[in-house]
């Protein structure tokens, strides 16, 4: 399957990235032979194998559900390129 | 006494100890070396007040009779992909310039505390996305080595630990930190004639390391030599529960376990690493590898691992999945670069300052990641391929029935120049078309030196081991450097 201009578009706009119709219309191409060459995935017979989860067999482990980390406000706020009274600072989200 | 900073690890570390030398001689002969090489660019922050201050405090307490630590007055550099407590860590990116973390890697924080002093955070390729350290927002990183003949050209020093290898190979550093998603440690050795070794996933914690694609980021070291790669392994591998896939596993003396006596040890050659059409040098180098690992003792098995060609593809599926999940964190909010266009609400915002912050190549890897993650492509792309990577790692466990250790070529080719692989993503990635199958399965992995090719360029072998069995993996690289010899190094010219 190939895409196009309009599947360039709606890939940034999920992607949070914003681009000029002239950069989306060079990736166009650009993406299109990735995905082209990925293709080749699909003539591996993969009946009966099951998606890899893990690369090397490892039990997640459980911890005591107890707080291990905290007061470091400041710390987290540090490199914030906004931070206002404790807290992270966004444009308005309503208005 | 010999120039400092043509010692390796080990001899640095023995020289200190025996009083050859002072700690603060060999911080100050490499960060005069680091101060000396602006034109390879391999350093993005240089730091030699750290490294002085990990020296003084080596001289210290030799001094003072105390107990030195593993790596006490070694200097060493950081790729700048690992979080120093503040030092400035962007992981060659504009979206991270400025950020100044308030905390320090595992990693890192385990060689700080083994001794080592920090010369300076190490330029890489873009979110470590690239093989050829061209993706950088800090500018290229130039390779020492030139192509015989008067070619003046720059060439690549591989990616996406770029810094790294060409800090060590023009010996700015005797050793580094790197990481390897798909290759990036293995491959940039082999093209500067340094070895390096990427473990077992999940040897080396991944807290603190700026996530590229967790399922595959491993940290590793590279050094000159395969002997003070189990060193600093040594010192950067063990359990930590802030990692979620850290193995609790104790951590082999690799170090005194090294031995370049492969008797009994089977070697398997993997047919389909050898494609027609392999560049002949490489194949070459590659049958003067096998025939120096049975000179070592070991025999030679011929394996097939069938499942080689959809490597590449698997990965490129898989690598830029995570990476759009991942790099999903650089909102503006919290660090790093903001971009809020006049009027902008919270999503302008994000799109904004995602436009600005990342590169060509780390927006088009995000793009492929999220459209292979998204709705009604997801099982035909992403399910598909976790699918076949399950059978490469199968091909793997299979091989390994028949033999104990892998040899194959690290990369397809020798150094190129900068700019003659950049107008073709495609072309760039089958940089990683050996170095890529032992990523997906996890496995053990080193590059090191073979020998030059007829330009006069480093060429690497690759050795793959069993899950765990990094020491088999060092001891055939030590066979193979105690064979070939490899004493070649770059012409200063920088």
């Amino acid at each position: 399957m190939s895409i196009d201009l309009q599947t360039v578009k709606k890939i940034a706009s999920l992607s949070r990235i914003s681009v000029t119709d002239a950069e989306a219309e060079a990736m166009v191409p650009e993406l299109n032979n990735i995905l082209g060459w990925v293709e080749q995935l699909g003539e591996v017979d993969v009946t009966g194998v099951e998606p890899m989860t893990a690369v090397i067999p490892n039990k997640l482990r459980l911890r005591e559900d107890a707080v291990t980390d905290g007061n470091v406000r400041e710390r987290v706020l540090a490199n914030a390129p906004q931070a206002e009274h404790g807290f992270f600072a966004v444009p308005k989200v309503i208005e | 006494m010999s120039n400092l900073t043509d010692l390796t690890v080990a001899e640095i570390r023995d020289g200190f100890r025996g009083g050859d030398f002072s700690a603060r001689e060999v911080a100050e002969a490499f960060n005069a070396n680091v101060a000396a090489a602006k034109a390879l660019n391999a350093f993005i922050v240089e730091t030699p007040e750290k490294a002085l201050e990990a020296a003084d405090a080596a001289d210290k307490a030799k001094a003072a009779g105390e107990a030195l630590k593993p790596l006490s007055g070694v200097p060493i550099g950081m790729k700048d992909l690992f979080c120093t407590e503040g030092v400035q860590t962007t992981a060659a990116s504009h979206m991270l310039e400025g950020f100044t973390p308030t905390y320090e890697s595992t990693v890192s924080k385990k060689l700080w505390d083994a001794g080592a002093g920090m010369l300076g955070k190490l330029n890489l390729d873009q979110f470590a996305m690239g093989s050829s350290n061209e993706t950088s927002y800090f500018g290229n990183v130039i390779s020492p080595w030139r192509r015989g003949g008067g070619d003046n050209a720059a060439l690549a020093p591989g990616g996406s630990s770029g810094g790294s290898s060409a800090a060590i190979s023009a010996r700015l550093c005797p050793a580094a930190t790197g990481t390897d998603t798909g290759g990036s440690i293995r491959q940039p050795a082999a093209f500067t004639g340094i070895s390096g070794i990427k473990p077992t996933y999940g040897r080396c914690s991944r807290w603190g390391v700026v996530a590229f694609a967790s399922s595959l980021d491993q940290a590793g070291p590279m050094a000159r030599i395969v002997r003070d790669n189990a060193i600093l392994l040594e010192t950067m591998a063990g359990f930590d529960p802030k990692d979620s896939t850290s193995l609790d596993l104790a951590v082999p003396q690799w170090e005194a376990g090294l031995s370049s006596d492969l008797r009994g040890k089977k070697v398997g050659i993997p047919k389909e690493y050898r494609p027609d059409g392999l560049n002949a040098e490489i194949s070459a180098m590659w049958d003067r590898g096998i025939a120096w690992l049975k000179d070592a003792g070991a025999e030679v098995v011929e394996v097939s691992l069938p499942h080689t060609k959809y490597a590449l593809p698997t990965y490129y599926i898989i690598a830029p999945a995570e990476a759009s999940s991942n790099l999903a964190r650089y909102d503006g909010v919290r660090y790093g670069q903001r971009d809020l266009p006049d009027g902008a609400g919270l999503q302008d915002m994000y799109a904004a300052t995602r436009a600005a912050g990342f590169g060509p190549e780390v927006k088009r890897r995000i793009m492929i990641g999220t459209y292979v993650l998204s709705a009604g492509f997801y099982d035909a792309y992403y399910t598909q391929a976790q699918k076949v990577r399950a059978l490469i790692a199968r091909d793997f466990e299979l091989a390994f029935e028949k033999c104990d250790l892998l040899l194959t070529p690290t990369a397809p080719s020798a150094s190129f120049a900068l700019g003659e692989k950049q107008a073709d993503p495609l072309a760039m990635y089958l940089n990683d078309v050996f170095t890529v199958p032992a990523s997906l399965a996890g496995l053990p992995a080193m590059a090191v030196p073979g020998g030059l090719d007829g330009q006069g360029l480093p060429l690497g072998l690759q050795i793959i081991g069993r899950a765990l069995d990094e020491q088999t993996v060092l001891n055939a690289g030590l066979a193979i450097e105690e064979r070939a010899g490899f004493t070649a190094r770059p012409e200063k010219w920088w």
